[in-house]
């Protein structure tokens, strides 16, 4: 049979993920032991052993200059920074990007300024969020909204935009006001793609929090992998990695779920 | 009812339609034929609303059309009518529901139980009585338009257009979609205007077809010219095709040239 014909079953699919993953890992650790082989005290590659014993000390010893157990304030500070952008982003895609998408005027006034914004690195805009919000929370958060907001509102208002013009006539023709079409028609429509633009965004969201933490900042994930970095401490940064980037596949997969879930219609098609 | 006065579409330099003077009776089955591109679906979007004319007038009822869609004129598009994320039920009620609730859009209790009998009714009429939880994505293109009509004739418009409702179809579905519009078209009096592609379909099913085409054609500039109304026939039901050729002609402002030469 041609490849392009075989179908995966769910058990080999699992085992068949798991392949690279494990090489990976295999790899990581042959590596290791070799260069342990040549000297003991390498901090490059560590050892899982030692990755456990610097991570123990962070998960639970209280640290005794700021009197919190570090890798749990870390996480706290980064998802609560996260969170916050996110949940700004999002709230003001579904304002902002609901209206551009459905009427007409307001898309000719403040299209062109969504992407305006849009085009500018947004690392380029962290000094700037630095001197008018401080070094504080509210910086850091700002760069996450400022960084994702405008791709999302851009991708949801194109939605709306491209819905058929054939269902806003038979809208009108059903009698229903410009609201009622922003609401019964465009926004059931825009939330899929908005918890898809979301989840699309997770990775950007991620670049800019610890960008911004590795920047200034006196807790968080980011800054603590990036004041280990002074000691080469690998055994911390790596599993620091490690918790990223499971959080990460976490929340994506619980927006696909949602998303399934929740609007169940727009997966009708695909499956 | 409806009346057409001197309507020209123009874009710029082309020319879609010029001279079209009709006037459509109440209760009337109107069929529109014509070559892609002689402007079917512009003189549909025209009495629809979604277009203004550049030059000339259309009156419903002796009232000049507002150059937006109403709930006065219903209409079936031959994809896309139906709302994707409401099921087959909700897709009926959203025209009750928008005229009742303006702010909500939505109704409760009483209202909404009066609204869902009515919705039901009419998908019982249509052929969708078992179907009411359905999603439009899990039905046939038949069962989708059949929605399609169900959501238009809920709000009893004046006037129901078809755009090409049925071409989608595969010929036995279009079958029974003739019997159920034929049928729905007697018991609730409807005025419908539709255009077709099929010149059987579109003798079968009206009282009165209408052939659009390019009077004069110029080959230099070929949008010099736009597409006029050149056959106006109207039919008796239930005669043969061959017998209505004797045309019953509603004289006509613009006065139609039949030249059977000329006509590509």
């Amino acid at each position: 049979m041609r490849w392009v014909n075989l179908t995966i079953s769910r058990s080999t699919g699992l085992l068949l993920g798991a392949l690279p993953l494990g090489a990976l890992g295999l790899a990581y650790l042959l590596a290791a032991a070799s260069r342990h082989a040549a000297n003991p005290a390498d901090k490059i590659l560590p050892l899982p052993g030692a990755m456990a014993e610097a991570m123990g000390a962070l998960l639970f010893d209280v640290d005794p200059l700021s009197g919190q157990i570090l890798f749990w304030a870390d996480l706290l500070a980064s998802l609560q920074r996260l969170g916050l952008g996110l949940g700004i982003a999002t709230f003001s895609t579904l304002l902002v990007g609901l209206v551009l998408g459905a009427l007409p005027p307001v898309r000719a006034t403040f299209g062109p300024l969504v992407t305006a914004i849009a085009v500018i690195p947004p690392i380029a805009l962290l000094p700037i969020l630095f001197i008018v919000f401080g070094l504080g929370e509210t910086a850091k958060v700002a760069l996450i909204v400022i960084g994702i907001a405008p791709y999302m509102i851009r991708d949801v208002a194109g939605h709306i935009t491209a819905l058929p013009r054939e269902q806003i006539a038979k809208a009108l023709t059903l009698g229903a006001s410009s609201w009622q079409i922003v609401l019964r028609i465009a926004l059931p429509q825009a939330l899929p793609r908005l918890f898809e633009a979301l989840r699309l965004s997770l990775g950007p969201a991620w670049v800019f929090l610890i960008a911004a933490e590795a920047i200034a900042a006196d807790v968080g994930l980011g800054y603590r992998i990036f004041l280990v970095r002074r000691y080469l401490a690998m055994d911390v940064i790596l599993p620091y990695v490690a918790v990223i980037a499971l959080l990460a596949m976490l929340m994506d997969l619980l927006l696909t779920r949602a998303s399934r879930r929740l609007f169940g219609w727009a997966h009708l098609a695909s499956r | 009812m409806l009346s057409l006065r001197n309507v020209w579409i123009e874009y710029g330099e082309k020319v879609v339609l010029e001279r079209i003077s009709l006037d459509i009776a109440e209760g009337a089955f109107v069929s529109i034929i014509g070559p892609s591109g002689a402007g079917k679906s512009s003189l549909l979007r025209l009495i629809l609303g979604q277009e203004a004319p550049s030059r000339g007038e259309i009156l419903l009822d002796g009232q000049p059309l507002a150059p937006e869609c109403g709930p006065d004129r219903g209409v079936v598009f031959q994809r896309y009518s139906v709302f994707p994320h409401m099921t087959v039920l909700a897709n009926t009620m959203f025209g009750l529901e928008c005229a009742e609730a303006p702010f909500t859009a939505r109704l409760f209790g009483a209202r909404r139980r009066a609204a869902r009998a009515r919705a039901e009714a009419m998908l019982e009429a249509v052929g969708l009585g078992d179907s009411l939880d359905l999603y439009p994505a899990q039905m046939s293109g038949g069962m989708q338009q059949r929605l399609a009509i169900a959501q238009a004739l809920i709000k009893q418009p004046r006037l129901l257009l078809l755009d090409e409702p049925f071409g989608a179809l595969d010929p036995g579905i279009r079958a029974d979609m003739h019997t159920l519009i034929t049928g729905l078209w007697r018991e609730f009096g409807l005025t419908i205007i539709m255009v077709t592609h099929d010149i059987k379909e579109a003798f079968s099913l009206g009282t009165r077809v209408l052939t659009l085409d390019k009077r004069r054609h110029d080959p230099h500039a070929p949008h010099r010219y736009g597409a006029g109304v050149i056959y106006d026939l109207a039919l008796k039901k239930g005669a043969p095709i061959e017998q209505a050729e004797e045309r019953e002609v509603v004289p006509l402002a613009g006065g139609i040239t039949i030249d059977t030469k000329d006509n590509t």
